[in-house]
């Protein structure tokens, strides 16, 4: 445990293996199929996008790859291991941040290391993590007094404190607007390239997932199925009007068959 | 407003001049000294407090003038019943000793019913709550037993524990349990799974689940059981002091009924509402700084 947080690995990111995943919930008794046989291979320290409609079950195939649910057949692997329940190295950024309404900013981002009894031990890292994300005078600030940009960035911080190895991120902005928005990809991109850890965004915008992704997996209608998976080899910081990042969503957007309106 | 006030203050105390001196002199002086610092209030920011509160001082002087008239001065309510205030001032002066023994009595036998009951039910909500086994056997218990008053159970307890005292603190603990356990209960049970999530993913065991995040997020619900529970436990506490146990105010009220002494129980009832509103504002200052996180979220 002690290891996991220790900052001087080499490469600190873990792989992640999905073989023929599938997944259904009980609905009254009717099963509804969410997953669809997902086979998938994350190397170290990559950033893998999964790109699909909302409602399409990515939500879903995180929580199966954080360890909160078990998948109904195949199986996840991290680091050649199953993963059978939540792990502090794998953490989750949440569409909405949830911050703990009665804890401060601080104690929030303390949330994991408290949590694992390395509060003592690991007190500064708490700092260095809000430094990280711009939250430096906000320590003692309550979660109602942020914005929705910085509650999102005291998640961020919530998250990397622990010093995550997989890092799960559930349409992280998709609540924020456009401008913090903008701002945070650039930073997500920024702290990935320190940090390397490996990165799984879901998220249904095109633009986002280029931008940050150096793969972006595309999946179906509910049940998810990958429908295709496109490389982007483009250097960061990427920038939107680019011919190439414009022929790559074009060639996205005809993946999600909305080809009419380009 | 103040120059109104001080127009007004100096008329109340010629009214009742013809009347019992000391209560009339201790009302001058009081108006006197009110009148003082509606002046000081003028000139020092200390003072500044009697302003907002004068409107509010002004009326109780009417109250207490009216009362006055209608009592002592023209006899419109008949007498026992209705006793004109220097009767009640007589009483907390002369009787003092008794009150005291009254309000120490009743004191002890609350403060113990009350948190045992608070904290039985706390704990009894908290595992209701977390454990579909701990809901499965106590949830019909509670359902079937909970709603009966708990003044219902007075025959029954004031046999079957060895003193009223006993008795009674049953009875107070169980009146105030009953509000707490089921709030407690489903404050727990209303947590957002999400809040459950990121704990785990960040590797939280049960017992942080449970500590650190269940119980702070049921903390509002907890108190809104601990403000029904307190009001519950000063209806049982009357009751009880009334019908079984041998002190307490409850039972001073039951007493100077008897003896027909009225303004002993007016002075009684008096005592005892500044009691029980004295121990709501203690739970609502507890309130206020236990969750203060809560003052940006809701209406205050």
């Amino acid at each position: 445990m002690v290891a996991a947080i220790a900052r001087d690995d080499a490469v600190r990111g873990s792989t992640l293996t999905l073989r023929e995943v599938s997944h259904r919930f009980d609905l009254e008794g009717q099963p509804l199929p969410v997953l669809d046989r997902i086979s998938l291979q994350v190397g170290r320290g990559e950033f893998v996008a999964l790109l699909g409609p909302s409602g399409c079950g990515k939500s879903t195939l995180l929580r199966l790859v954080a360890g909160l649910d078990t998948p109904t057949a195949g199986a996840l692997l991290t680091e050649g291991r199953e993963i059978e329940a939540p792990d502090p190295s794998r953490v989750v950024v949440f569409q909405d941040p949830t911050l703990y309404p009665w804890r401060t900013v601080w104690s929030n981002v303390a949330l994991g290391l408290e949590a694992r009894g390395l509060l003592r031990t690991h007190r500064g890292r708490i700092e260095d993590a809000l430094r990280l994300v711009g939250l430096t005078g906000f320590a003692n600030a309550y979660p109602h007094q942020l914005s929705g940009g910085m509650a999102q960035r005291a998640a961020l911080a919530r998250a990397l404190v622990n010093d995550p190895k997989l890092l799960i991120l559930d349409e992280p902005l998709g609540q924020l607007d456009s401008l913090t928005r903008i701002a945070m990809q650039a930073e997500l991109v920024s702290l990935w390239q320190r940090s390397s850890f490996t990165a799984l965004l879901v998220t249904h915008d095109v633009e986002e997932a280029l931008l940050l992704a150096g793969r972006v997996i595309v999946l179906s209608d509910r049940p998810a199925r990958i429908k295709a998976e496109v490389v982007n080899s483009q250097p960061y910081p990427r920038h939107r009007g680019n011919p190439h990042f414009v022929e790559l969503r074009r060639e996205l957007f005809e993946h999600l068959g909305l080809d009419e309106a380009w | 407003m103040v120059a109104a006030l001080t127009a007004f203050w100096p008329d109340r105390p010629e009214s009742d001049w013809a009347y019992t001196d000391g209560f009339a002199i201790a009302c001058g002086a009081l108006a006197l000294a009110l009148a003082l610092a509606v002046f000081a209030a003028v000139r020092f920011v200390a003072f500044r407090s009697f302003q907002r509160l004068s409107p509010w001082l002004f009326a109780l002087a009417l109250f207490l003038a009216a009362w006055e008239a209608v009592t002592a001065k023209l006899g419109l309510l008949p007498l026992p019943f209705f006793p004109p205030p220097q009767a009640i001032v007589e009483v907390a002066i002369d009787d003092w000793g008794r009150l005291a023994e009254g309000v120490f009595a009743s004191a002890r036998l609350l403060a113990t019913g009350y948190f045992l009951g608070a904290a039985i039910g706390f704990v009894t909500g908290v595992a209701i709550g977390w454990s579909q086994r701990a809901g499965y056997w106590i949830h019909p218990v509670l359902r079937f037993i909970g709603p009966l008053p708990a003044t219902a159970w007075l025959p029954l307890a004031f046999f079957v524990f060895p003193s009223s005292f006993s008795a009674s603190i049953f009875l107070i603990a169980l009146a105030t349990g009953f509000p707490v356990t089921v709030l407690t209960w489903s404050g727990v049970a209303g947590v957002k799974s999400a809040y459950y999530d990121i704990a785990r993913t960040l590797g939280a065991t049960q017992r942080f689940l449970v500590f650190k995040v269940a119980i702070p997020a049921a903390m509002p619900h907890v108190f809104v059981g601990l403000f029904m529970g307190l009001g519950n436990s000063f209806a049982v506490l009357v009751v009880a002091e009334m019908l079984g146990v041998k002190a307490g105010l409850g039972w001073y009220l039951q007493w100077a009924q008897g003896w027909a002494a009225y303004a002993n129980m007016y002075a009684a009832l008096l005592l005892m509402a500044f009691l029980c509103s004295g121990l709501i504002t203690l739970l609502f200052r507890l309130r206020d700084r236990l969750l203060s996180w809560q003052k940006g979220l809701v209406r205050w």
